[in-house]
């Protein structure tokens, strides 16, 4: 029996904190954000130093209070930095989301209870004024995306939770954004459910060639999901890691027992043990 | 085997044992109160009547004595009833002694000051929800406005307008507007605030404008607000009217009847005019119950 070393495995995590080759779709420079409490400022960001190349899929992970899902927010422009810049595309991110720049995916489907699965993908379209018939043809491409065909006339509360968050995707992807954010979309989902969702996320990704921030808590979801992970530490909100993933772009869902994605994600609690370490 | 399965789950209990029976069981204790109550009531007077005529009827002759009096102080039910039944049926519905007219004469006011009374709510909901100067200027005033005792101002209200020449229809109905704008508008101010901040934040991400968040959103979120401040706001409304048919000298209306009834001690006239009210109030919020239902099915509400 030989003992196989385990040089190859621990040399191909590699740090990767330069910038990508692809052109960058999201540049953060210092970036920080602190909120106005009654007990004083709370900072929620802090010198956070980040490129998201084109085609990227990129997780941000931490504990919760450490400023993935603020981040993402400024990102959107739910959030205003209060340090640093922030750019998406070359814009502001103002202009990027009066540009319709990004769709939005939120911990919660949050479809409106009264509108259909297809008026619920219909609402941005309506509200970006297109056409009935283009509404129609994206309604019926995106919600095959998401494998929905034939819930177009159901109401929300008819569906599943995992129905309902993949109508939320559909959601988001039907008017066209290049970026898709997404802020711990399967966090209220079963094991089973969100494997499954993540293994219909990474097909999707592979075949809309979106640029995808993704921010979850599950160190194995990150893992099996990005190119990159961006991994955060509370209080302040910043950057302890970030690393590049090895992995193929083909993943199947048992590329998870392989060596080379429990060396990652060693890595990643390592970075999320180190910036609770700092804390303590 | 669907038969038993469905007679023994309680949540799909039939329409007659889970709502008819328990209202009439209700309905059978206030009437059996209603009759006692009747007798005490009426017996002193009766007593007296008795002793002076030297009669001495039997328990039996006693009871039926306080029940069937010219003009008893508490008339008991069936007196109402019969009262009710030829005062409703019996006589021509246009007539002055028909109580469909009095009632048709009231609820006209009533839905016209109602509709004005809703959509004055509404309006002054969606500027204080868009405008926080008007939150903070308006809200104190609207609910100042409440504090002032309707018995005090409708007479006043029914006397300007009359010195100005405006008679019948729409003193009354502003008067009823008067009431109804406020649940309306209190509930619809709630109404509008009620979307979740996720929901807001997704028109946000569209770059929606403040009329398409208000319409795709705001509007669609308040209903159910709406419909359950539009009941309240449409018993109000009768209230208003009726009130503002008391001390006009008012030749029709409930109120009118009311008020005449209190003049010559006709108890089973007012007891009569009582009940026909009930009933407008009852098809009024029954009325507001539909229109809330339809919506709701209409907007995909899941089946209660």
């Amino acid at each position: 029996m030989t003992i196989r070393p385990s040089v190859g495995v621990s040399a191909s995590v590699k740090p990767a904190n330069e910038a990508p080759a692809n052109e960058p779709v999201v540049e953060a420079q210092k970036l920080g954000l602190a909120f106005q409490t009654g007990d004083g400022p709370v900072q929620a960001l802090s010198d956070v130093d980040l490129t998201i190349g084109k085609g990227e899929f990129v997780s941000f992970i931490g504990p919760s209070g450490c400023g993935k899902t603020t981040l993402l927010r400024v990102i959107a422009d739910l959030e205003r930095p209060t340090e640093g810049t922030i750019s998406i595309n070359g814009m502001t991110p103002e202009q990027a989301r009066e540009k319709r720049a990004y769709g939005y995916v939120f911990q919660a489907a949050a479809l409106y209870p009264w509108r259909t699965i297809e008026r619920n993908v219909a609402l941005p379209l309506e509200i970006m004024g297109l056409s009935r018939s283009e509404q129609q043809e994206r309604i019926r491409r995106t919600l095959e995306l998401v494998n929905l065909t034939g819930f177009e006339k159901k109401y929300p509360w008819q569906l599943s939770g995992g129905m309902q968050q993949r109508a939320s995707i559909a959601r988001a992807l039907a008017f066209d954004a290049d970026l898709l954010l997404m802020d711990e979309p399967f966090g209220a989902l079963d094991e089973i459910v969100r494997d499954h969702l993540n293994e219909q996320l990474l097909k999707l990704w592979a075949r809309t060639e979106k640029t995808i921030c993704f921010v979850t808590h599950s160190i194995p979801e990150a893992v099996y999901l990005s190119t990159r992970i961006v991994v955060m530490s509370p209080r302040p909100g910043r950057v302890t890691d970030i690393i590049e993933s090895t992995l193929p772009k083909e993943r199947p869902l048992d590329i998870r027992e392989s060596p080379e994605f429990l060396a990652i994600a060693a890595r990643v609690r390592d970075g999320l043990r180190a910036g609770h370490s700092y804390e303590d | 085997m669907q038969f038993v399965k469905k007679f023994w789950t309680g949540a799909s209990m039939d329409p007659l044992r889970s709502k008819i029976v328990p209202v009439l069981t209700i309905l059978g204790i206030m009437i059996v109160a209603w009759y006692a109550f009747a007798v005490v009531l009426n017996g002193p007077f009766q007593r007296d009547l008795d002793r002076r005529a030297g009669r001495s009827p039997g328990l039996a002759g006693f009871l039926v004595e306080t029940w069937s009096q010219p003009k008893p102080t508490l008339p008991a039910p069936h007196q109402v009833a019969q009262n009710f039944f030829n005062t409703t049926f019996m006589v021509k519905p246009w007539s002055r002694r028909s109580l469909v007219y009095h009632s048709w004469v009231t609820l006209s006011s009533t839905f016209v000051g109602f509709v004005f009374g809703a959509m004055l709510g509404i309006l002054i909901a969606v500027g204080i929800v868009h405008f926080t100067s008007l939150d903070r200027s308006l809200m104190p005033w609207i609910i100042t406005s409440q504090t002032i005792p309707i018995l005090a101002i409708a007479p006043m209200v029914v006397v300007v307008f009359a010195s100005i020449g405006i008679t019948g229809l729409i003193p009354k109905a502003l008067i009823s507007t008067y009431l109804s704008f406020f649940p309306v508008a209190v509930g619809m101010v709630k109404g509008l605030r009620s979307p979740e901040l996720m929901h807001l934040d997704l028109m946000r991400t569209y770059n929606a404008t403040a009329s398409q968040v208000f319409w795709k959103l705001r509007l669609p979120a308040s209903l159910p607000f709406l419909f359950a401040s539009m009941k309240v706001g449409v018993a109000a409304s009768l209230v208003g009217a009726i009130v503002a048919e008391l001390p006009t000298g008012a030749v029709a209306g409930i109120g009118a009847k009311l008020l005449a009834g209190s003049y010559y001690s006709q108890t089973i006239e007012i007891w009569a005019a009582l009940v026909a009210g009930s009933l407008v109030a009852v098809v009024l919020v029954m009325l507001v119950g539909l229109a809330e239902r339809i919506t709701g099915r209409a907007m995909g509400g899941r089946p209660a």
